[in-house]
């Protein structure tokens, strides 16, 4: 784990820098049965390929952003501020 | 032995260095190894091998071989063959018992034979089991390498250092000179490393030279730490070139490894570097042209030599060493006997791909040429040079007759003392692959890692299992790729103490300091922390809380942030007051707690616990960026200091430093107030945080000890964090993390109060429901112990002589009478109060019953006073 990690305000950084919140989830949008909710809360795909994961520049910029990074060899695509956030 | 002045060597014989070996004195010149020098003295035994404890000498000369690892300045395992020489150094053998030239320990290389197979010990010292203990203890003493000295790891310091490079050219070689001189040409940011110390301040125009300096390896984002002795580069390349050459490799015949057998790069250096004559009369076996001129250049030097056989010509069909004493002796070459104390043999050259392959490079075998080479590599990383396979070749090293048993032993490994017999074994009990075999025999696995054995071990193992080299293949390259202290890689403590500003004053007033997380925080002022429990009760206090997390939330729909973030209401907090909040998970676990004041309708101030600060800001920061709701969220918990006056006389020496109206109607329980107190403006939060009237004053952290000074000429007993906690347990307060853990939630912690189930939603809303409709399975609770005994925290529950509960939480309160403390029970047992139960100290059992509600003042009648 020493991949370069271009967060979208910094660039490039050290990923040592950032801190991994894990694959993006879809929280329900309504109230859940019992299985909908353990499948949110405790359930992943941990896919071996591309995956759309929350990161966050910690020691930098702070700034949480999304990137779709390949798990099998941590090459990193696609990072983007969220939608949501940008419009904040 | 030191031979007239040679044309390119490194000495300075205008001065003389001396240093001790073994307690004798030994003398060498500027520019010397500290290896070369004991060889122009005439050393020609430097260690003891590993497990049979042969005699060992110079073999490589180049520093990658572990023949001449010995202990320099405390230091063990210092190749002496590069380092360099210095005056006073202390040099000691290591690994014998007695000397090096007379190893009592050795006695395992003549007896040991049948005893020492590969995997000896795991199979044959497993029993009987309890004698374990003394099989390893007898087996420590007689392998390893070096000892080190205790506190050894304290003796030196190490850095790290992080750096950028726009092209890393890895070894000083000629095609790396002229690859690192290519690049600085188009731009700067062109650094050279190499391990030698030759380069050691050389100029190259435009390059930065690293030396000596070694390239530990190369992992992704082109990340190449390297070690330059006490500081660790970690140097992030644009772009690297590899030129790391190639290795002479040893040739397999039975005493391959006699003091004598050198390979030739080691004989250039000691003549053309050193100006060291290394023997009388010695025998070339050459596998290349390169390999041919040292019998020219030994011829040059006045060494004698009998035979010079070019292998690729005359390939021998029986190669075997005699030796005395270790020696090499003699050498019979297809029956016929030579003299000679020193013997040149090399099986050729083979790429040093390590760190290509470490890169992601494929590395292919070649058959024609005998080696593996570099294939595709990956985009930013180059090779030039003879690590490309240019110039290299090598011959059939394979010269052993493992078949009778008569010969000296013939090794593979000389790291491990791995022979060809224990590959033959390893083979024969079905370790067929290579990697396997790696494992079980330890082969490649030495100091060297496989830098001299691991082509020899291939094309071994190709011969047994009688399949192609290209079909066993390659073990994984791994870092590191050159042996790196283990502190450099530790490198120095950099987890950096937090301390509040008020920190010296606790100091001053003889405080006992604790760590609390990242904090320095001060256990009692006093010898019995009680003392300062019966002035806040009595009459006045004072704590130093800076250290809780402070989080200022603003923004036009900051209340709905947090509507959404916390399970109760804070949209309907008017601006001035203040609400106590947890934080919970989506999967209904309890997270943080704090205090929540609105100071305005856009603007709110959220504490959390000391630990909390930057994982609750985080956590803020996500779901803001999840929502995108337009509130902006900022962490000043190193801006503001804070401290917590609390007691029956708070409010009158508050008064002293303040205008504002404390009085009961105008600053009631719970409402937040800026106002000026000595003259700081300070938010000033009115809440129960020991259970006594209170104020908690938040304030610029510059003001903080002109504050603290005040508060404390005003009459406020400083309290430290136990008495701390004793106070907020005598009002059942909860501490997160120590009362709760990871499967805590709101209603099995008795806060059922809290979650506000009628809003729409809120992170832990879905959770909180099902656990409201699932059986409850553990409830947190008060309790008091019947004897005055205090149960250590985590003391087991015990109901009916089984475990049903943990304590989380204990203290003797003087203001309870009792031992107070916070348990989990089984729900059945935790409802009613005076529900007796047992805690198991040490071997017995007392009674303790349950409590609910705060232990002390539980009306609440003291904070609202």
């Amino acid at each position: 784990m020493s991949f370069l990690l271009p967060c979208p305000y910094c660039g490039p950084r050290p990923v040592d820098e950032f801190a991994c919140f894990g694959e993006v989830t879809n929280r329900p949008n309504g109230p859940p049965t019992l299985a909908e909710l353990t499948e949110y809360v405790y359930f992943r795909d941990n896919v071996a390929g591309l995956q759309r994961e929350w990161w966050q520049h910690r020691a930098g910029c702070a700034e949480w952003f999304l990137a779709t990074r390949d798990t099998r060899t941590n090459a990193v695509s696609d990072v983007s501020v969220p939608d949501a956030a940008r419009a904040g | 032995m030191r031979l007239g002045p040679q044309p390119s060597e490194l000495l300075d014989r205008s001065s003389r260095v001396i240093f001790t070996f073994d307690g004798l004195a030994v003398g060498g010149f500027p520019g010397d190894t500290i290896g070369s020098a004991l060889y122009a003295s005439g050393h020609r035994v430097f260690s003891r091998s590993f497990k049979y404890h042969r005699p060992r000498g110079l073999l490589c000369c180049s520093g990658h071989c572990p023949n001449c690892m010995l202990t320099v300045d405390g230091v063990p395992n210092v190749r002496v063959c590069v380092e360099p020489i210095r005056a006073g150094a202390v040099v000691e053998a290591q690994n014998v018992l007695g000397s090096l030239n007379r190893d009592l320990l050795s006695v395992t290389d003549k007896i040991g034979g049948p005893f020492t197979p590969v995997g000896f010990y795991y199979r044959t010292m497993i029993r009987p089991r309890r004698l374990w203990p003394l099989y390893e203890k007898v087996l420590r003493n007689l392998a390893g390498l070096g000892r080190l000295r205790e506190g050894a790891g304290c003796e030196r310091r190490y850095d790290v250092e992080h750096r950028r490079a726009r092209v890393l050219v890895i070894g000083g070689g000629r095609s790396g000179r002229a690859a690192a001189l290519g690049a600085a040409t188009l731009g700067p940011g062109v650094v050279l490393v190499d391990e030698g110390a030759r380069l050691a301040g050389a100029e190259l125009a435009g390059v930065e030279v690293l030396a000596p300096g070694r390239a530990l390896g190369i992992w992704e984002g082109n990340l190449v730490p390297v070690d330059c002795g006490t500081t660790l580069y970690r140097f992030r390349a644009e772009r690297i070139v590899v030129a790391t050459g190639a290795l002479d490799q040893p040739l397999l015949f039975p005493g391959n490894d006699l003091v004598g057998v050198m390979l030739p790069d080691a004989v250039r250096r000691l003549i053309r570097d050193y100006a060291v004559r290394p023997g009388d009369r010695a025998v070339v076996l050459a596998a290349d042209e390169r390999d041919l001129e040292v019998a020219d250049d030994l011829r040059a030097a006045g060494v004698a030599v009998p035979r010079a056989v070019d292998l690729r010509s005359d390939p021998l069909g029986r190669i075997e060493a005699h030796g005395r004493r270790g020696r090499v002796h003699g050498v019979v070459l297809d029956g016929r006997r030579v003299e000679c104390d020193l013997l040149v043999v090399s099986a050729g050259r083979q790429p040093s791909y390590s760190l290509l392959a470490q890169a992601g490079a494929e590395v292919r075998y070649e058959p024609t040429r005998g080696i593996f080479v570099p294939g595709v590599l990956p985009d930013s990383v180059e090779a030039t040079g003879s690590v490309t396979g240019e110039g290299c070749g090598t011959v059939n090293p394979y010269r052993a007759d493992t078949g009778t048993g008569r010969h000296d032993k013939c090794f593979v490994c000389v790291c491990e003392d791995v022979t060809t017999k224990d590959v033959a074994r390893a083979v024969g009990e079905g370790f067929d692959s290579i990697e396997l075999s790696k494992r079980y025999t330890t082969v490649t696995m030495g100091p060297c890692q496989g830098k001299l054995c691991q082509l020899p071990a291939i094309r071994l193992y190709a011969r047994t299992t009688g399949v192609g080299e290209a079909t066993v293949g390659t073990t994984t390259a791994r870092p590191p790729w050159a042996p790196v202290e283990l502190g450099l890689l530790a490198g120095r403590h950099h987890e950096p103490t937090r301390r509040t500003s008020i920190h010296f004053r606790h100091e001053e007033a003889g405080a006992e300091i604790m760590w609390a997380g990242p904090w320095k925080r001060p256990y009692a002022y006093g010898e019995d922390p009680a003392d300062e429990v019966r002035a806040v009760h009595e009459s006045l206090g004072v704590i130093d809380v800076s250290t809780l997390g402070k989080i200022l939330v603003e923004g036009p729909e900051a209340a709905a942030l947090l509507e959404r973030l916390y399970p109760n209401r804070f949209a309907d907090l008017k601006p001035g007051r203040i609400r106590y909040g947890v934080l919970t998970t989506d999967g209904g676990r309890i997270m943080d707690d704090g205090t929540v004041a609105r100071l305005r309708d856009d603007l709110y101030y959220v504490t959390t616990t000391s630990t909390g600060a930057d994982a609750v800001t985080a956590w803020f920061e996500w779901w803001n960026a999840v929502w995108g709701l337009e509130a902006e969220i900022v962490n000043v918990t190193g801006a503001l200091s804070a401290v917590n006056l609390a007691g029956p006389l708070a409010r009158e020496a508050l008064a002293r430093l303040t205008e504002a109206d404390l009085s009961g109607e105008a600053f009631r329980y719970l409402d937040a107030r800026e106002i000026e107190v000595a003259g700081i403006p300070c938010l000033a939060l009115r809440i129960g945080f020991v259970g006594e009237l209170g104020y908690e004053l938040h304030f610029p952290s510059p003001a903080g000890e002109h504050l603290w000074d005040r508060l404390v000429e005003e009459g406020a007993t400083p309290f430290g964090l136990e008495p701390q906690r004793v106070l907020r347990l005598e009002k059942a307060h909860i501490i997160v993390g120590q009362d709760t853990d990871s499967e805590s939630n709101l209603l099995s912690a008795g806060m059922s109060w809290l979650p506000k189930l009628d809003k729409d939603d809120f992170v832990g809303k879905w959770a909180v429901e099902h656990f409201a409709e699932r059986e409850e399975r553990e409830r947190l609770v008060g309790f008091t112990m019947v004897e005055n005994v205090l149960p250590p925290e985590g003391a087991q529950v015990v109901i009916e002589g089984r475990p049903a509960g943990r304590v989380t939480s204990a203290r003797r309160s003087e203001a309870v009478g009792a031992v107070i403390g916070l348990a989990w029970l089984p729900p059945e047992r935790a409802t009613e109060a005076g529900t007796r139960f047992e805690v198991g100290i040490g071997r017995r059992r007392y009674g303790a019953l349950v409590w609910n509600g705060p232990f002390f003042d539980p009306g609440g009648e003291r904070m609202r006073s």
